[in-house]
């Protein structure tokens, strides 16, 4: 009887690709049929595009694209300002500081397309964040988030992605909640959408406050998702039903 | 007119006879004339056909409708006889017309 709550051991967290259907997961496959890639090539267009304000552009200074190679299996991190900015922040830091546009703003086209096309350099590379240092109170932060019960469901994160992975809930499978896809295109969304914005769908599920993209207690939760997918190769763009 | 984004893959060279798979994304802005309440009614904007020739001879023409998931992805086979322009062509509400070119080498 003492077995009746298991608790998660990380050798029970498996990739999310491995809760997709095999059809979806060919598709997640092939560039070729993969309607993600759109964004991404709209991203690599970004990257080489000049802002009107004069400065260079993303590969002005960065070179190629290529070269963002393992970027998004560090994000997100703590800046040198002391921030913890996952990737999505990261490129609005940059656009803002040093090609000084106006950001793109949170789930824009433009940033989740960048975004995608930076992220989709470090498919196949294994997620490694760095956790201790400044970006450990956020880890903490991030952890009590994940097994706070919350909305008026009263379930935490935990209680679906870790007691109940590979079950069905709504004609899908819950999966071990990571964000290696992200940002990923959902056909729930007909489009890319960042990993907060699926951040805010879970919210709704359990009827608990959706946060704004880019909060804070988002971003530590990301950092713990990231932390949690520790040597789990990166999906992105994924593509989710 | 508005933009339309597109990932068309097929190989370039191919030997006469040979089957070959045409594989084709597109994105588009996809207005469907939700009326909603308090909202003013804008005329619906799709892309309602889709249609690809060969060497000047249509081999595949499709009708899309509401109810189509968006950003499709289609797939379709013809047969390679002869070097030429295949010409891509969508077809929007409104009149606008989509087009892309990718040229096919037939040895």
């Amino acid at each position: 009887m003492f077995a009746l709550v298991q608790p998660a051991f990380a050798s029970d967290i498996r990739p999310s690709r491995e809760f997709l259907s095999p059809e979806l997961r060919a598709q997640q496959d092939d560039p070729a049929r993969h309607p993600g890639w759109l964004w991404v090539e709209q991203g690599e267009a970004l990257w080489r595009a000049a802002p009107p304000s004069g400065q260079p552009s993303c590969g002005g200074c960065h070179g190629s694209v290529a070269g963002m190679r393992g970027v998004a299996t560090r994000y997100p991190a703590v800046s040198a300002e002391g921030a913890l900015l996952n990737l999505e922040l990261r490129i609005e830091q940059c656009r803002s500081q040093r090609q000084g546009e106006a950001p793109f703003g949170y789930e824009s086209e433009a940033l989740l397309s960048l975004t995608a096309a930076i992220a989709a350099r470090s498919r196949g590379l294994p997620m490694s964040v760095v956790t201790s240092g400044a970006a450990a109170a956020h880890l903490a932060e991030g952890t009590r988030l994940y097994s706070l019960r919350q909305g008026q469901l009263n379930l935490s994160c935990s209680q679906c992605h870790d007691d109940n992975a590979g079950r069905r809930l709504r004609g899908d499978v819950i999966s071990s909640g990571l964000g290696l896809g992200y940002p990923a295109y959902r056909l729930e969304w007909n489009g890319v959408g960042s990993l907060h914005r699926r951040l805010r769908a879970c919210a709704l599920g359990v009827r608990a406050a959706q946060l704004l993209p880019g909060s804070a207690e988002y971003l530590a939760l990301e950092l713990f998702l990231a932390d949690r997918a520790r040597g789990l190769t990166i999906e992105a763009p994924g593509l989710r039903r | 007119m508005s933009d339309l984004t597109t990932r068309i893959t097929m190989p370039q060279n191919a030997s006469k006879g040979d089957i070959i798979e045409i594989k084709v994304l597109a994105r588009h802005i996809m207005e469907r004339a939700i009326d909603a309440v308090g909202l003013k009614p804008s005329p619906r904007k799709i892309i309602h056909t889709f249609r690809v020739s060969y060497a000047g001879e249509e081999v595949f023409r499709m009708d899309l409708s509401t109810g189509i998931a968006s950003n499709p992805y289609m797939s379709f086979t013809t047969v390679a006889t002869e070097t030429g322009v295949v010409l891509f062509e969508w077809l929007e509400d409104g009149g606008a017309r989509h087009t892309r070119v990718q040229t096919l080498i037939v040895s």
